[in-house]
């Protein structure tokens, strides 16, 4: 197939392109709005030659493309994807239709703009899924603050007071300054190895020819930067802010893939040494940030931040998931990376329909939503047990995977610790549930009352998801049956990068813990 | 043999250029519009430029009794600079208001400096340093203080004057000394008579003597006082103007001083310059942390770049001087193209200095907030722009050279620089406060559009595609080399 040489460059180039492309349009009606989906679409059955032309089983790098960029420093253009960036650069693809969607009524003005920095978010996440060469790669992990941070800045939800220009320094330095130090480890390894190649430093490192005292603070310099961008327990200060001023096409990437994938890839598959060292750290870290973001997100007054919440929670099932190093937890952690990709994109989506018709975040103003929309209503409900695990469903699958590999291979105390949570991520989610859609319909929601925060020329009040909304949702919500359902179709091409993952991790554990597990999950047998 | 004329064939450009602007200034009615002696003097500056370049052509040597030296560091030293004066003048053109007075001589002066800071790189001889030094110095001196209706305009130029000659003076007397020590003021011969010095002391204090004056005029700290002072009061396009290019010649001069007359105390340089870097990185970025006028914030933020490239100096011999020669270029191209849109956005009159009055500028005129976005990306060091791979490089220099906390400390100085850059940014990128007057439009006139074009390209292509300038910047550090001997 011809095209397999270039498909990775075409992946990265279109939405640039297209982004040039619409600054140069004028801004009339939805011109630009149409632009955007289509090319995110474009962009979207780009992606999707990789699953379908991919050979699962073989390991290393398929679609590999490589080019000389700099030669002092060494720097070259060098992308291919694996089984473990594979299904996430498809995510990206996805989740861009799904965002012009879901800013199609809420990003009035300026659209041009919106839209342009958009598509350019969209080439700096799936350059970080591609690159292999980790300069290329810092330089597209740092691109992808730009558009995030300015569209924050001037789309962010609370203008007036000012709230998005702070949760955008907020984000950014948070994620500016702990990348600082990552430069520097790279510089470091640079310096002693003479190369910025992912398979090439992690061939040095494996030879065990570097100082370790040194590479300690290296790996640990990658596992901070990581560690804020996903965030883990403790890192997360820029989350709750960022969820509730950023438009909800940022919003619903801002969190998970970029920093999970990178642990996997360059702190765990880089440093296998020194991530043995700093697991038990993760682990309690992941374990604690389950129960902290359920706890937190049962008690929150506004949605946006119990989503935030919730998602600090799911994210440390990923990060649980890796740090366990077995096979079965990696393939969990990836694959609950993937799910909380769709599941907390489509509930980002959904709380913005709502703000969008009512202008208020405060989960006590509604009531009986169910009510006025009832495909809304019944789209939630189902997003929601995904994410509170239900069986047959995505979340579950990837849940009960790092769980009882954590329970099996671990620690038995965290996984109780981590189940626990389980427990409570479905409380939240049922009680959010229970008072925005279900009971009494509020004053608001009936109408009586005037929406607290108006936003301008929005027809408030009672209507149910539009044409296009609802085709967007629906399709999320079947993609999440069909991960519940057959997972194992998913979890075979991402199988051969996780095991390289894994085997330099933990030679030992690894073949046997996974055959009898995936039965278990694909036996959906009970967990609770 | 080349005539000797060949070798200052730029300077000699920007002279008959600056002179031709007086006389046709002297010889034009007096209500006329002096905007065409603008034109005038960007054509000489473009021809200067083009003069350089021709320069590559002739084999590297010296002349006038080996006080000028012209090589591929000399070139592309004064390539910056050209570009440098050329935007500013365009700048200036379309700026400043057309019922100004004295408006020829602001040109001619500019231009008239443009010879100095050219001919800094390019002088071998301590005495032809410091004559450089003071033509490029006077001008910008009258220049600072061009806004003579305000009260801040005289007092940045009286400033700038009493301390800069005071720095001066300092440089003097380390040339004195150096002849005293060693019988000479030719850098190259310096190196070779070091050894054999009446005395050792009088080395050590002629060299700290030339670092103060030298370290005064790139605004590095603890000699970086009068920058946010001068800077705010000067008018916004001379800014764009002293920021950067008396400070690329100074740059050119630190490095012909160090590895070419003082590599034998190396060991003794190379930590004061550290301390030096590190000082103004840290001074630098907190005292711009606080700043509410963005000129001044831009001050310090000079002050905090001049610490950058100094740990380039941390690499060993060539590559240290190739990043810091690719700093000087970035630093130029992004900063001249942020105080462009200053100008425009801000007004001659500066009715609109403090980063809140910039609030908005996106939306009042995305082309020219955009753009604005764009430097300031570049300053805060984001990949794909210039701004990133200037530090990018100095700092894998410095770690090349085994200083890895100074790149720790410099890239945590970064992160802290970010805060500023992005409060002024996220001003740029917010709607203004209903109720507020929102300003008028800013408009782009020909000029400026060039000025302002020619920055975006160079800072854009600086961070896509580096490779020319970098090596470019290696052939400087490698001519230089096959001169002093590394």
């Amino acid at each position: 197939m011809g095209m397999d040489g270039i498909i990775v460059s075409l992946i990265l180039a279109t939405p640039l392109v297209g982004a040039a492309v619409i600054l140069l349009l004028p801004e009339r009606g939805k011109l630009a709005a149409w632009a955007a989906l289509f090319v995110s679409l474009l962009t979207f059955l780009l992606t999707l030659h990789l699953p379908a032309h991919f050979v699962p089983g073989q390991s290393g790098f398929q679609f590999e493309e490589t080019a000389p960029w700099l030669a002092n420093p060494l720097i070259r253009y060098h992308v291919g994807v694996d089984g473990l960036s594979l299904w996430l650069v498809v995510l990206v693809g996805l989740l861009a239709p799904v965002g012009v969607v879901a800013s199609w009524h809420s990003v009035r003005e300026r659209s041009k703009v919106f839209y342009a920095l958009f598509l350019v978010q969209q080439t700096a996440m799936v350059g970080v899924f591609v690159s292999l060469d980790l300069m290329l790669y810092y330089g597209f992990w740092e691109l992808s603050l730009i558009p995030m941070a300015i569209l924050i800045a001037m789309y962010g939800r609370n203008q007036t007071e000012g709230g998005g220009a702070h949760a955008a320094l907020r984000f950014f330095l948070y994620t500016f300054i702990s990348s600082a130090p990552l430069l520097v480890a790279l510089l470091w390894l640079y310096a002693r190895v003479g190369s910025f190649d992912y398979a090439v430093l992690r061939g040095a490192i494996a030879t065990g020819a570097l100082p370790a005292g040194p590479l300690c603070w290296v790996s640990l310099a990658f596992l901070v930067a990581f560690a804020v961008k996903v965030p883990v327990l403790g890192a997360h200060g820029w989350l709750a802010d960022t969820f509730a001023e950023a438009p909800v096409a940022m919003g619903m990437v801002v969190a998970g893939k970029l920093g999970l994938y990178s642990l996997i890839r360059f702190h765990v598959g880089l440093f296998p040494v020194q991530a043995r060292e700093a697991a038990p750290w993760m682990i309690g870290l992941a374990a604690i940030g389950i129960l902290y973001g359920a706890l937190l997100a049962l008690v929150q007054k506004d949605f946006w931040r119990l989503l935030a919440y919730g998602t600090l929670s799911s994210l440390s099932f990923c990060t649980l998931g890796i740090y366990g190093f077995t096979l079965t937890g990696l393939d969990g952690a990836l694959l609950q990376t993937v799910n909380e990709g769709i599941v907390g994109g489509a509930l980002f989506v959904m709380l913005g329909f709502l703000y969008e018709r009512y202008g208020t975040s405060q989960i006590g103003q509604y009531g009986g939503v169910a009510r006025k929309a009832p495909v809304l209503a019944t789209l939630f409900v189902m997003t929601g047990l995904a994410l509170a695990g239900l069986p047959l469903l995505n979340g579950f699958v990837g849940e009960f995977l790092v769980l009882s590999s954590t329970f099996t291979g671990v620690n038995k105390g965290w996984a109780v610790a981590a189940t626990a949570g389980v427990i409570l991520s479905a409380a939240y989610v049922l009680q959010l549930v229970q008072k925005v859609f279900l009971g009494e319909q509020s004053a608001m929601v009936a109408g009586q009352l005037s929406p607290p925060v108006s936003q301008q020329g929005f027809p408030s009040g009672a209507r149910d998801l539009r044409g296009g909304e609802k085709l967007v949702l629906v399709a999320l919500v079947a993609l999440m049956v069909a991960l519940g359902v057959a997972p194992n179709t998913w979890l075979e091409a991402m199988e051969p990068g996780l095991k390289a993952a894994a085997s330099v991790a933990n030679p030992l554990k690894t073949p046997a813990a996974s055959p009898a597990m995936k039965a278990g999950a694909n036996g959906m047998g009970g967990k609770r | 043999m080349t005539p000797d004329v060949l070798r200052i064939l730029p300077e000699v450009v920007l002279t008959v250029t600056g002179v031709l602007v007086m006389l046709a200034d002297a010889s034009m009615a007096r209500a006329a519009s002096r905007r065409s002696l603008g034109w005038l003097a960007a054509l000489g500056v473009v021809g200067a430029l083009c003069a350089s370049v021709w320069q590559l052509a002739l084999p590297a040597g010296t002349a006038f009794y080996n006080t000028v030296q012209t090589d591929a560091f000399s070139v592309f030293f004064h390539v910056v600079v050209c570009g440098i004066v050329l935007a500013a003048v365009l700048l200036s053109i379309d700026t400043l208001p057309a019922d100004q007075h004295h408006l020829g001589e602001y040109f001619a002066l500019m231009v008239f400096g443009a010879v100095g800071m050219c001919l800094l790189s390019s002088a071998v001889e301590l005495l032809v340093v410091f004559i450089a030094l003071e033509i490029s110095s006077i001008s910008t001196y009258v220049l600072a203080g061009y806004r003579k209706q305000t009260a801040k305009g005289p007092e940045a130029a009286i400033k700038y004057f009493l301390l800069g000659s005071f720095a001066t003076g300092f440089l003097l007397y380390g040339i004195a000394m150096i002849f005293g020590a060693t019988g000479t003021t030719q850098i190259t011969e310096i190196a070779s008579l070091i050894p054999a010095a009446r005395s050792h002391s009088l080395v050590l204090l002629s060299f700290a003597l030339l670092m103060v004056g030298v370290l005064f005029k790139v605004s590095a700290a603890p000699f970086h006082v009068w920058t946010p002072d001068v800077y705010e009061g000067a008018p916004s396009p001379v800014v764009a103007l002293m920021s950067t290019a008396p400070k690329a010649g100074a740059f050119a001069v630190l490095i012909r001083l160090l590895y070419g007359a003082y590599p034998t105390l190396h060991t003794i340089w190379l930590p004061l310059l550290w301390m030096v870097a590190v000082l103004s990185m840290t001074v630098g970025n907190l005292a711009a942390l606080r700043q509410t006028n963005v000129k001044r914030m831009l001050a310090y933020s000079s002050i905090a770049h001049a610490g950058y490239l100094l740990a380039a100096f941390a690499g060993v011999g060539l590559q240290g001087i190739a990043a810091a020669s690719f700093y000087v270029a970035a630093y130029a191209a992004m900063n001249v193209g942020i105080f462009a849109l200053i100008t425009v956005a801000g007004g001659y009159e500066e009715k609109r200095a403090l980063i809140g009055d910039f609030r908005g500028l996106v939306y009042r005129s995305p082309l020219v907030g955009g753009l604005m976005l764009f430097f300031l990306i570049s300053l805060v060091g984001i990949p794909f722009t210039g701004g990133f791979f200037a530090k990018f490089y100095s700092f894998s220099t410095a770690m090349q050279g085994g200083a890895g906390w100074l790149v720790l400390i410099g890239l945590v100085n970064s992160g802290v620089a970010a805060a500023y850059y992005l409060r002024f940014a996220l001003s740029v990128a917010r709607p203004a406060a209903s109720g507020t007057h929102a300003g008028e439009t800013p408009r782009l006139g020909l000029a400026v559009s060039l000025a302002v074009g020619l920055a975006a390209i160079a800072t854009l292509a600086l961070g896509i595609l580096p490779g020319h300038v970098l090596d470019a910047a290696h052939a400087a550090a490698q001519s230089f080399a096959a001169i002093s001997g590394f």
